[in-house]
């Protein structure tokens, strides 16, 4: 389980992009995370693992305060938060294999990583997971020969590698064609259920976060507005989702009135 | 507001525009300046055409009966080069890692990172020749120790940009694993600024080869020791001998380096 209490980010000394945030999310959810660019969700899903340092608050993850962890300690929590990234984040020169054993390196004895001398049941275990998401035949090609939704499978086979308590994905499918960003929504909803997973997902398209989650979260700067049940996001709710500007919820400028769309 | 079409557009200001004028005009009167400045003794720049005709006309035709012995100090030129580039692309992979602002372990590595670079690069070859002859005296060792000198800032300083250039991307998703920063270096830095690890490499190696013809004319070994030999004994014949090796072995270089580009990049 993963619980969030009072998250504050402030980057510099401006106005906090994370603003007395809660959240909890129970064992093997799915959970999208919705808003306007700039309204803090990829901020949100870094400070979890903390590749973005939170400014104060509480995160727990089974137990665990991720907030206060030393580095190696840090390492250690990092290794059961799998994330899966908008530009796949693969090392192109490396083969699809490397890509994906990369996911223990974590740990993975110095000399086995750079001679490349996997253990056997990491081998048996990623050669299960390219298959189960129909890879396997890539193992020895280089990751920048694949295409966008194979190399979306490659990142979501690094993240499971880890054996992950948590799935973190941010913007899984923004660059993908609308049928493989699909395919990749449904694959991450199965393995959640499979491995019984929570897993998180920054999405922009409101249509798939409804079809393939079970909870849909509503950011607008910095704050949590919306926190239902899919068929609860009516066209109102996404009205106060999606309205305004980072600047007019500032209070720095109000928009002309005749500019706002008429409400259908 | 009220509607309002412009039709008049300018790249720059009046006043950007007088700036630009002024600096244009600067630069041509500090190149005339430049150019009076220089004490020239026409009558020798004229008469350089019959200079070069009449030393021609001395190394004509080539002496080969040293060639033997050229050869062998040909060899020896190339072994400098090469040994001294192995050396030199090894030893600036620590240099290159210190001096790239996103690997350096902290200011004080960085600054001494680029302390490295600036010094080696700073000093020509040459330079580092005559150094080197003082302390090993005249000989190969001091040949390949100052090529080596001058190698590490070259590859330190292309390298270090390198890894300055990569993505950052794969860099975070192995962070996010768990990884140390040992392992993340290997498997999302390394990858990375590999081929330009290789091409800079061979490039070294390609300027290494040139630079080590002319050692010699400091005692730093190499076949610039006998092409001063027959310099300084007017045997003219003999140095269009070495001349013509030197070309043929720095075209040979450009071959084999061209080669390996294609076979490795």
């Amino acid at each position: 389980m993963l619980k969030i209490t009072s998250l504050v980010k402030r980057y510099g000394s401006g106005d906090p992009v994370l603003k007395n945030l809660d959240l909890e999310i129970a064992e093997e959810t799915v959970v999208s995370i919705i808003g306007s660019s700039g309204a803090g969700k990829s901020t949100l899903l870094r400070c979890i693992n903390r590749l973005v340092e939170p400014t104060s608050g509480s995160i727990v993850l089974n137990g665990t305060e991720l907030t206060t962890l030393n580095r190696a300690g840090l390492r250690g929590a990092r290794r059961k938060i799998g994330m899966v990234f908008q530009g796949f984040n693969l090392v192109d020169r490396l083969t699809v294999m490397e890509n994906v054993q990369s996911g223990r390196l974590g740990v993975l004895p110095t000399w086995r990583a750079v001679m490349r001398k996997y253990p056997k049941e990491d081998i048996r275990r990623a050669y299960e997971l390219m298959e189960r998401v129909g890879i396997a035949r890539y193992a020895n090609k280089r990751a920048d020969e694949l295409s966008g939704g194979e190399r979306q499978r490659v990142g979501v086979v690094r993240a499971l590698m880890q054996e992950p308590e948590i799935l973190l994905a941010d913007e899984p499918t923004a660059s993908l064609d609308p049928k493989t960003s699909e395919q990749i929504m449904q694959l991450l909803r199965d393995l959640a259920r499979e491995f019984s997973l929570p897993v998180l997902i920054n999405i922009h398209n409101t249509t798939e976060a409804k079809e393939y989650t079970d909870r849909i979260v509503g950011m607008r700067y910095g704050r949590i507005i919306f926190d239902a049940a899919p068929e609860a996001l009516d066209r109102e709710a996404m009205d106060r989702i999606y309205s305004g500007t980072p600047a007019a919820e500032r209070g720095e400028y109000t928009p002309d009135p005749s500019f706002a769309v008429a409400a259908s | 507001m009220t509607e309002q079409i412009f039709d008049h557009w300018a790249r720059f200001t009046p006043a950007q525009r007088v700036m630009r004028y002024s600096v244009f005009l600067l630069c041509i009167v500090v190149i005339y300046w430049a150019l009076t400045s220089i004490e020239v003794i026409w009558e020798w720049v004229w008469g350089s055409p019959q200079q070069i005709a009449d030393l021609f006309g001395r190394m004509m035709p080539p002496d080969p009966s040293n060639l033997g012995k050229i050869l062998v100090v040909l060899w020896e030129t190339v072994n400098i080069a090469t040994i001294a580039t192995a050396v030199a692309v090894v030893i600036s992979l620590p240099v290159a890692y210190m001096a790239a602002q996103n690997t350096t372990p902290n200011v004080a590595t960085l600054w001494l990172g680029r302390f490295i670079l600036v010094s080696s690069r700073s000093i020509n070859t040459i330079i580092w020749a005559l150094l080197f002859v003082a302390i090993f005296g005249p000989g190969v060792i001091a040949g390949v120790v100052a090529i080596m000198f001058r190698s590490i800032g070259f590859v330190g300083k292309l390298l270090g940009e390198a890894i300055e250039e990569i993505d950052n991307r794969p860099v975070e998703a192995l962070e996010a694993t768990g990884a140390s920063r040992f392992k993340v270096i290997v498997y999302a830095i390394v990858p990375q600024v590999m081929p330009t690890f290789w091409a800079v490499s061979i490039l070294r190696w390609d300027i290494n080869l040139r630079e080590s013809t002319v050692l010699g004319l400091v005692g730093a070994g190499g076949i610039g020791i006998i092409l001063q030999g027959a310099i300084d004994t007017f045997n003219w014949p003999e140095v269009a001998t070495i001349l013509l090796v030197i070309i043929a072995l720095v075209i040979l270089g450009e071959v084999v380096s061209a080669w390996l580009r294609k076979r490795i990049l």
